[in-house]
This record gives C-alpha cells, sequence and structure tokens, in this order.
C-alpha cells in the first residue's frame, strides 16, 4: 500500500474545498466577501478550486467603508474581473445617507464599526442566506471559540454561548426565514498557514503587503500611513518609512510595521520572527478586551 | 510539514490551563501583545501570577467566571508538525464540549493531578477518548513537582490507570509522562529532577508520535456532496462529482458502484482544481467523472464492488445527547450523515452508560443533557454506513431537531 499521507496545507485546503462546497450545498444564496486582504484572497483562491471548472457559484461582496487605500480597490475590480465572478459593493456612505449608520466623531473616529450596518443592511437587502468570511481562529480570541458555520439570529447577532456543536465533517446549515450563517472556511489556517499557503500556490496580493516607502505619523504607537484619510495632526511628525501592512483593513485603523520585506521569502522569515500578533497593530481590537467579542455578537465580520 | 490534532481533557484545576499556556509559550506561539494583554488583565483582577488561562478563555462570560465554557481551539507549530488543540472544559456539564473536540482529535491528552491520582473525571474523560475512538492517549501526571517528583507516586497512577483503560478498547497506545507544567518538567525539555523516568518530554512525544492510522484506506466510500456542471463553450458536457473522499482509494478506470441506484460504471478522471490525479485517498476534497452519463447527485455514494458499505433504514448507535430537553423514544428528528439528510425515528432507547462506573443504566429509558447510551433509529430512506469503528466519516452522524433547528446530540453507528 502506498504512503496516503497530506502535508498539512493540504489538509487544510481539503477541509476549506469542503467547507464551501458544503456551503454551495446547504444555502440558496450565499456571497463571499472579498476585501482584497489576504485571507479573502486566499478563500476566494480556494473557491476556484472547490468549483473548477464552473465558476465560484456565488458574487464577491465586499463592505466599502470608502476609506481604502486606491490599491486595494484596483486590486478588488481587477480580480473579480479575472475569475469572472459578479461583485457586490455595499457602500457604508449609503448607510451613512439613508441614515442607519452615523460617523463617529472624536480623535480617534473610524468607519471599522459603521461596516456592520451596512454588512447586515447588503445581507438583508441581497438576500443572502450564507455569508463566507476568511476570518481565522488564531487571529483572536473570540474568534477562537468560532464555529464553521456560525449561526446568526434575524438581527445578524451572534450567541456565543449557546452555540451549535460541530462534530466530525457534519455540519448544521439548517435555519428559520430571516436568519442567516457566517461561513469560514480558513478556520484552523495560521497567519503562518496563510503565507505558506500563498507562497505555495503563488498567490498575487496587492502591493502594500510588500515593504514600499511612505510617509507615515505614529499615532498612540501604532504607525499609520498618510493618505487623504489620514492627516498629521499638530505635534505629529511625518516620517518617510519603509513599511508593510500584515492586515488590510480601513486606511484609518490599519496600522503599518516597519519592515524590508519585499517578498513573500521574505515575509514568512519576518512572520515566523514576529513578536506581536498581527492584528497587534489595528485600533479596532485595541478600544478594549473584548472590543471583538462586543462586535462579532452585534454582526460584525 | 505533518499536522496532529489533539485535545485536552482535565478537570478544574489540575493545570490544563497552564499546560497549554506552556506549550503554546515555550513554542513561541504567543505574541508578546497577547502576553501584554493577560498580563493587564491579571493585575485588573488582582491575581498574584500572570494567569495563562486567560490566553484560552476567550470569551467574556469565561473570563469573569474563571471558568471554560466552550471548545477553544489553539494554534502552534514547531519545525516539526503543526498542532491544533482542541481546548475543553472538563466539568460535568460540558461533556457535550468533550465530545466535540474529540471527535477530530487523533490524540488526547488526559490531564491527572499527581496529589490526587486517577479520579472519576479522569474516567470520564477516558471514556469519552475512547468512544470517539482516540487511539492515542497521553497520561500526563502533572503537579510532579508537589509530590516531590517521586517515582512511586507516579508508577501507582500509570498501574492503576492502565488497569482502567484495558476496559476501554479503542485505545491503541497510552504514554504515560510525569511533568510540572508550571516548572515545565518534560513539558517542552527533559526535566533534571526526574532522573528515573527514561521516556521522552511530552512535546517530543507529540511531535513523533505515529498518527493518520484513523484513516481509512482500504474501504472506498465516496459521498457525492456538489455536482459541478460549468455550463460553459469549453465543458460543454462537464459533469462533475465533488466531495471529500470518506474511505479507500480511488483511481481513474476503476470500477465503481452507485448507490443507491446500484448502477455500475468507472471512473473517467479525477481532479484536484485542474491537476488530474493518478490516485485520490481520504481525506482529500475532489471532483471526479465518470465513464456512463448516469443520475447522480448530493447524498449519493461511489464504493467499490469487493466491500460495499451497509445499508439500511435500521441503525443501532451510540449517542450522546447535548440538548437541554430530554430525548423521549418516538422522538421524531432529523439525521445528518456523510452528505445525507434524513428523517429518523427513535424507535428504541437500549440503555444509558454510567459513565463513573461504565456500568449499563437499563430502568431509566429517557436521555437527558450530556446523558451517553444506546439507541435504535429508523431513518426514511437508506443509510450507507460503516461501523463508527472502521470509519469514523460513513460511522457518524448528528441528530437535527426540526422545530428548533439545534443540533441535538452525535452518533456512533456500530
Amino acid at each position: 500500500m502506498g504512503n496516503y499521507h497530506l502535508s498539512h496545507l493540504d489538509q487544510l485546503e481539503a477541509e476549506a474545498i469542503f467547507i464551501l462546497r458544503e456551503t454551495a450545498a446547504q444555502f440558496e444564496n450565499p456571497g463571499l466577501l472579498f476585501s482584497a486582504g489576504k485571507d479573502s484572497i486566499v478563500m476566494a483562491h480556494i473557491a476556484r478550486k472547490a468549483f473548477y471548472p464552473a465558476r465560484i457559484p456565488f458574487p464577491l461582496v465586499h463592505v466599502d467603508t470608502g476609506h481604502n487605500f486606491p490599491e486595494t480597490i484596483e486590486f478588488r475590480d481587477k480580480y473579480a474581473e479575472q475569475i469572472g465572478a459578479r461583485l457586490h459593493i455595499g457602500l457604508v456612505q449609503d448607510s451613512i445617507d439613508r441614515g442607519t449608520a452615523v460617523e463617529e466623531t472624536g480623535a480617534n473616529a473610524s468607519r471599522n464599526k459603521l461596516q456592520t450596518v451596512t454588512l447586515l443592511e447588503t445581507i438583508e437587502e441581497q438576500e443572502y442566506d450564507a455569508v463566507l468570511g476568511g476570518g481565522r481562529r488564531d487571529e483572536e480570541k473570540a474568534r477562537a471559540k468560532e464555529r464553521f458555520f456560525s449561526h446568526r439570529n434575524d438581527f445578524g447577532e451572534w450567541d456565543p454561548k449557546n452555540q451549535r456543536p460541530e462534530l466530525w465533517n457534519l455540519f448544521n446549515g439548517r435555519k428559520q426565514p430571516g436568519e442567516h450563517f457566517r461561513v469560514f472556511p480558513l478556520s484552523n489556517f495560521t497567519e503562518m498557514d496563510v503565507w505558506m499557503y500563498m507562497h505555495r500556490e503563488g498567490i498575487e496580493l496587492p502591493s502594500l503587503y510588500y515593504a514600499h516607502e511612505r510617509d507615515t505619523v505614529t499615532r498612540n504607537g501604532v504607525i499609520l500611513a498618510v493618505s487623504e484619510f489620514v492627516q498629521p495632526r499638530d505635534g505629529e511628525v511625518v516620517e518617510r518609512k519603509k513599511i508593510r501592512f500584515r492586515t488590510m483593513g480601513d486606511a484609518t485603523i490599519t496600522g503599518a510595521v516597519e519592515s524590508n520585506a519585499d517578498t513573500m521569502e521574505k515575509i514568512i522569515e519576518e512572520v515566523a520572527a514576529a513578536r506581536q500578533t498581527e492584528r497587534g497593530n489595528r485600533a479596532d481590537d485595541k478600544r478594549s478586551e473584548t472590543a471583538m467579542e462586543d462586535r462579532k455578537k452585534e454582526g460584525y465580520f | 510539514m505533518d499536522l496532529l490534532r489533539f485535545t485536552t481533557a482535565g478537570s478544574v484545576d489540575d493545570g490544563k490551563s497552564t499546560l497549554i499556556g506552556r506549550l503554546l509559550y515555550d513554542s513561541k506561539s504567543i505574541f508578546e501583545d497577547q502576553l501584554e494583554a493577560i498580563e493587564e488583565s491579571s493585575r485588573k483582577k488582582g491575581d498574584e501570577n500572570v494567569n495563562l488561562a486567560l490566553l484560552t478563555d476567550g470569551l467574556k462570560a469565561e473570563r469573569e467566571q474563571g471558568i471554560t465554557i466552550d471548545v477553544a481551539y489553539r494554534y502552534f507549530a514547531t519545525p516539526k508538525r503543526k498542532f491544533i488543540i482542541a481546548d475543553t472544559p472538563g466539568h460535568i456539564q460540558y461533556t457535550r464540549n468533550m465530545v466535540t473536540g474529540a471527535s477530530t482529535a487523533n490524540l488526547a491528552i488526559i490531564l491527572v493531578d499527581a496529589r490526587k491520582g486517577v479520579i472519576e473525571q479522569t474516567k470520564r474523560h477516558s471514556f469519552i477518548a475512547n468512544l470517539l475512538r482516540i487511539q492515542h492517549v497521553v497520561l500526563a501526571v502533572n503537579k510532579m513537582d508537589l509530590v516531590d517528583y517521586s517515582q512511586e507516586v507516579y508508577d501507582e497512577i500509570v498501574t492503576e490507570y492502565r488497569a482502567f483503560a484495558s476496559r476501554l478498547g479503542n485505545i491503541v497506545n497510552i504514554m504515560p509522562v510525569p511533568i510540572s507544567a508550571l516548572e515545565g518538567d518534560n513539558v517542552v525539555d527533559k526535566s533534571t529532577q526526574m532522573d528515573w523516568y527514561e521516556g521522552s518530554s511530552l512535546l517530543y512525544h507529540l511531535e513523533n508520535v505515529h498518527v493518520g492510522g484513523e484513516e481509512n484506506h482500504v474501504q472506498a466510500r465516496f459521498p457525492v456532496q456538489w455536482v459541478i456542471r460549468p455550463q460553459s463553450n469549453e465543458f460543454h458536457d462537464f459533469r462533475g462529482f465533488a466531495g471529500r473522499i470518506a474511505g479507500g482509494v480511488f483511481k481513474p478506470g476503476d470500477e465503481v458502484v452507485i448507490l443507491p441506484s446500484g448502477f455500475t460504471t468507472s471512473i473517467k478522471k479525477i481532479y484536484q482544481d485542474e491537476t488530474e490525479l493518478e490516485e485520490a485517498f481520504a481525506p482529500q476534497s475532489v471532483c471526479m467523472t465518470l465513464e456512463d452519463e448516469i443520475d447522480l447527485s448530493r447524498g449519493d455514494m461511489l464504493v467499490k464492488k469487493n466491500n460495499p458499505p451497509e445499508q439500511g433504514q435500521d441503525i443501532e448507535a451510540m449517542i450522546c445527547w447535548f440538548s437541554s430537553s430530554p430525548l423521549q423514544a418516538r422522538a421524531k428528528l432529523v439525521l445528518r450523515h456523510t452528505s445525507k439528510e434524513v428523517k429518523a425515528l427513535v424507535s428504541e432507547i437500549q440503555y444509558k452508560i454510567d459513565i463513573e462506573t461504565l456500568r449499563k443504566i437499563e430502568d431509566d429509558r429517557s436521555f437527558s443533557l450530556n446523558e451517553i447510551g444506546r439507541v435504535k433509529l429508523r431513518v426514511g430512506s437508506p443509510l450507507f454506513y460503516d461501523n463508527y469503528r472502521k470509519n469514523r466519516h460513513t460511522g457518524s452522524f448528528v441528530l437535527i431537531d426540526p422545530g428548533t433547528n439545534e443540533t441535538v446530540a452525535a452518533g456512533m453507528i456500530g
């Protein structure tokens, strides 16, 4: 008998493909959240594999804060076109204009929290009964408790204390009308796995992930790129630094790290040596100890 | 790199969280900002030492109450292996979480406090590991520092545990190791305090134990999950059957039988995206095309003629009940097995098991939360199944309450 053995990346990929196909089979109208961040790119890449030679049987969905780096938006549009997927964009600005979301004020205002409103409105308006997300359990302590198939009530809320047990490869996506599921095919990937997988698969990423020179300001210990959304405040010094981003979020809150890693190999070395989690420089998680759990309960990604 | 999934079980205060914290910390999987965050919250709560349990207890309610409510998944890697830990709470009321964590694990670490020895909870955890067919158990005798690293104490515990475990048939390999999670003895490095111990450290064992034996590579099983029909000009007539191989090995040209129709055809090609495979085996996710045009859809299964699965509408199984409303005989439920969903009727509750004593309870025929026992089920259309001992994928199912849509039980056929 041969050596029937799969490497850890092959096992993770097989699991993610299984989850993606299960989502297509159990739901009528799923959407795949696509922010052009690395996790959503990996998820879309695996989705292409899962349904090859057919196209991905769901649209890409982007909740756009309007505060994205232009590189992100460019990449998003190009990618959707390349794989022949429909792209649905939910604009936070539309929610603000409708009055359902209210722009935060004050020094650390961000549109991060408003994304929840727009996401839930998009889900309702497009009648998505499942939304695929690139969330991973290693990212954050509340996410470590997340299921592959995560139930949301008709207000889009998550009840972490009362989750359905998930055993073996059996996923229960049954629900009442108005309820929906969040599905996380990459649950068992770690940040390192994602990088190793992207390297193996030769996945293309937005240039922001690689080290490049940029004007920055340092605010509350977080390095922010100067852009139309982030302008230096009184007393802040603009510094030219060689930086890269470890996660891709709203430009107002996504911190950069100083880095010389301009290739995937170098990034992998850097990730291996990193002493901070990738969300460690996300101002949104720093608001309180349970910031992520609180946002997730309300319906955040 | 290899992957090992393991579960940890232990009762309150026997140092499970400290052990996990130690493994994560010593393998450099805890980041500075995580450590800062838990140092900060330990300070706020007035704890004397940094409470490593806060790393695994992620929910607000868990941190407030200082208990683990739900299964948490943790990750770490060494140059040899990647590890996924299903960290499950030990209290009796959370049996369902232990069962959940164990269902995907290759190995279980069972923690014992050296001062207390083998207690009822140790037996319960072992019973569940055995029930879920975890073949490898590490008996971690913790807090050896508090018994002066005594070989006598350790030997006594190991002997008692082996005597108990010999009654559990599925555990193939028991590896006992004396440790101190707090001091780090025999966790990552061999301890200098216990020269009498000749075995390896816990991590060395986790890195080197042979796993993979739990996949069945003999009896071919391919449950169809999804039919791929591109409807494009390039792939005009393409009909591919997508799914995850649940057992055996499939090759192009192999003759296969389709269940339930019984038609025979052969495999034309096996795809893993664009790549054509020469063979495919569990647990790969693939897409197969067939030589003949045969009606085939989700819930059907491809198998081989010489070793078909069992088929039928009457199933006997061990179940663990997860719901706070008790199971009654004649209850009508939904059963999910491989890619199939059918109606199910609990035709008979045969017995329950007292997992403290392993005795059968035959005079109480209703199942309450966290109880385990044996039932007979009648299902709406035939299942193609194997004994859970032979195949975890085709021998397992969950029961769903069609009223609430909650998953109310896990079942193991046979």
